[in-house]
């Protein structure tokens, strides 16, 4: 199956450290060759701690931030060139972010923010209102009580639910959740991950979902992709991964789940310490530094992707053959 | 103060607290006692709104005195907050009780080193040399597990990662002592792996001193792994109370049984839809007359929209505030 949107070999590199002349010293490497495939009708839910990356792969993706190398092709064309310009991908491809209030501007009613797109790709005003309210009404806000009023006067989940709505105006067919309902209370977030759900089957949509809470990314997505400072760690359908992960890292991101059972409460932590400085982070694999199964070749060398079959797939030395590692199966046939 | 020794640590009774800065008063704590006995670890679990912070900082008296009122009475260790000023109060705040907040980074003064910062704490409440506040600064250090201690006293806040800083927090706030903990979420900032360590380190450090902790959480898993007994509060009052297994097992108010019912855990409901409670919680200023959450609860009957509910007791230390109980029992 030909994949929706396809990256490959993003990079971004965020300067940090500039000398007395301008000239740059250090990098933040924030993402890091990374590939991955979306698609259609899938939710690829993206987990890792803070620094991992993901939120700015999600803003690469959409070139909010430009990237320092990297390729991203929607069926089969390559955006931001003349096969496909950006805004032309914009339609097709639209965001919502974690703080609902920031996304809105202040200034417009909630109907005029829906309204905005549309008219910016060609609506006239009254079509771009009539499909605002149309929305509204779809993401279960009433617009006669609601179409009027300023971003200040809803509360965190009505306001959630305007940017859901402004991002289905322009009728897309990828919607990127960039932590989307972390910043909600968890009685309102399970009414909004609901709606997402409604929404992905009404609209035949396909989701990017960006969160760090590993519970909420079980619950919506098909397949799951781990980050770890910048780099995918590892990649598989949600339940193969969730269940057998192959990824140390993997592992023990699921291990610090908490258990919600006083008679099993977590007795050792899986790891110790926090992630590293992604300012020159460390060489070879990005996670040997906190590895219990670490050996010099992870130290030196950076593990390739390596496909386990099924669509699962881990970047780590033990589960690549002949990588040197001790616990790596020999050179493959 | 020998008679206290078998009394609570902590007890509020009638807690009250109303901000009046605003064009209509806010009523953000209403009739909440709660007592917290010696070596006890108390979670106060509720979301945003919810009164749950707002009490846990009428504890320590943090809330502007000319745009709150506060009625009802706080005991540390019999002493009576409420009456503190002054002196009194600045001696009572570390000592008798103190505490870790969310985000170290703001609560930490980012232009003094953290072992000065220590030191400063310790000197303020301990009659001894510069020298010996250090040498404790530096054996609180070793206690929560900061990786080269010595070198680490030296540093500044921005200099330590999130989960430093949070170990660096927990040192400054047991370091004289206090005979109650209080914790602000400390550990929602952080993520998953860290979360579990900074988890670990209070529930040993709790066992090993016999710390009294009052421990606020909207994540029931984190009050899962530290709290002997759980609180749930709502729209400012507690809804719910018993122990851990109590709570998360048999929960009886119509609003914690919702809420655990909301997670996505573990996977079994994949693919389905999540039973979510509906509405959102109710604005402050503007309090419906009867139960606070019957105009979102799903068994909510006439008399949940005037009468205020009652507590009714449900088993040993189990209570719940809610009518159905009691026309149950």
């Amino acid at each position: 199956m030909a994949a929706l949107l396809e990256v490959r070999g993003l990079v971004k590199n965020f300067p940090v450290r500039t000398d007395l002349f301008g000239r740059v010293k250090s990098f933040v490497s924030a993402v890091d060759e990374v590939d991955f495939d979306l698609h259609e009708g899938e939710t690829l839910g993206v987990v890792g701690e803070s620094g991992c990356g993901k939120s700015t792969t999600a803003r690469l993706l959409l070139h909010l931030i430009e990237p320092t190398a990297g390729t991203i092709r929607f069926e089969g064309r390559t955006v931001g060139t003349a096969e496909l310009p950006w805004k032309a991908f914009r339609r097709q491809v639209q965001m919502v972010f974690q703080d609902s209030y920031a996304s809105l501007n202040p200034r417009l009613t909630v109907a005029e923010s829906i309204a905005f797109g549309p008219m910016v790709h060609g609506l006239s005003r009254r079509e771009a209102e009539a499909r605002a309210n149309a929305l509204l009404e779809r993401v279960g806000l009433e617009p006669n009580r609601i179409a009027g009023r300023f971003t200040h006067e809803l509360s965190g989940g009505q306001r959630q639910r305007v940017n859901i709505a402004r991002a289905l105006a322009l009728h897309p067919r990828v919607l990127v959740l960039d932590e989307a309902v972390s910043a909600l209370d968890k009685s309102v977030e399970a009414q909004v991950l609901n709606l997402l759900l409604d929404l992905k089957e009404e609209f035949r949509l396909t989701y990017l979902f960006i969160s760090h809470d590993l519970e909420v990314v079980r619950f919506m997505a098909t397949r799951v992709l781990v980050m770890y400072l910048g780099r995918v760690a590892e990649l598989g359908p949600t339940e193969a991964l969730y269940t057998g992960s192959r990824h140390p890292y993997t592992t023990a991101l699921l291990g610090s789940l908490l258990s919600m059972d006083p008679d099993r409460r977590t007795d050792a932590a899986p790891i110790s310490g926090d992630p590293p400085n992604p300012i020159d982070p460390p060489a070879g694999c990005r996670f040997h530094t906190r590895c219990a199964s670490a050996e010099p070749v992870c130290a030196a060398r950076h593990p390739a992707l390596t496909v386990l079959g099924g669509g699962h797939a881990v970047a780590c030395h033990m589960s690549e053959p002949g990588s040197g590692h001790s616990r790596a199966a020999g050179r493959a046939a | 103060m020998s008679a206290t020794a078998e009394g609570p640590v902590l007890d509020i009774r009638g807690l009250r607290v109303t901000f009046t800065g605003g064009a209509r008063p806010v009523r953000a704590v209403d009739d909440v006692s709660l007592a917290i006995a010696r070596g006890e670890v108390v979670a106060l679990l509720g979301e945003s709104g919810s009164g749950k912070s707002v009490t846990l900082r009428s504890v320590l008296r943090l809330h502007p005195p000319r745009k709150t009122r506060i009625e009802g009475t706080i005991r540390v260790d019999g002493t009576d907050v409420m009456t503190l000023e002054g002196a009194a109060l600045a001696a009572f705040r570390g000592k008798g009780a103190s505490m870790i907040f969310q985000e170290p980074m703001l609560a930490l003064d980012p232009v003094y080193s953290v072992g000065d910062q220590i030191v400063e704490a310790i000197l303020r409440h301990e009659r001894m040399s510069r020298a010996q506040a250090r040498q404790r600064a530096l054996e609180w250090f070793e206690h929560v597990r900061i990786p080269s201690p010595e070198r680490r006293l030296e540093a500044y806040p921005h200099e330590m990662s999130g989960g430093m800083r949070q170990r660096a927090m927990i040192a400054l706030a047991l370091a004289c002592n206090p005979k109650l903990l209080l914790a602000d979420e400390p550990t929602t900032a952080l993520d998953a792996t860290v979360q579990v360590q900074i988890l670990l380190l209070l529930r040993e450090l709790q066992r090993e001193l016999g710390l009294s902790m009052l421990f606020v959480t909207h994540d029931i898993g984190v009050a899962v792994e530290v709290a002997d007994r759980i609180a749930v509060m709502y729209a400012g009052r507690i809804v719910e109370i018993g122990s851990v297994r109590d709570v998360i097992r048999t929960p009886r108010h119509p609003y914690t049984a919702g809420l655990l019912a909301t997670r996505a855990h573990g996977g079994r409901l994949s693919g389905n839809r999540l039973p979510a409670i509906a509405g959102s919680p109710p604005d402050l200023a503007n309090l419906p007359p009867g139960c606070a959450f019957a105009p979102r609860c799903g068994h909510a009957g006439e008399s949940c929209m005037h009468e205020a509910p009652p507590v009714v007791a449900i088993g040993a230390g189990h209570e719940a505030r809610c009518v159905l109980l009691k026309t149950a029992a």
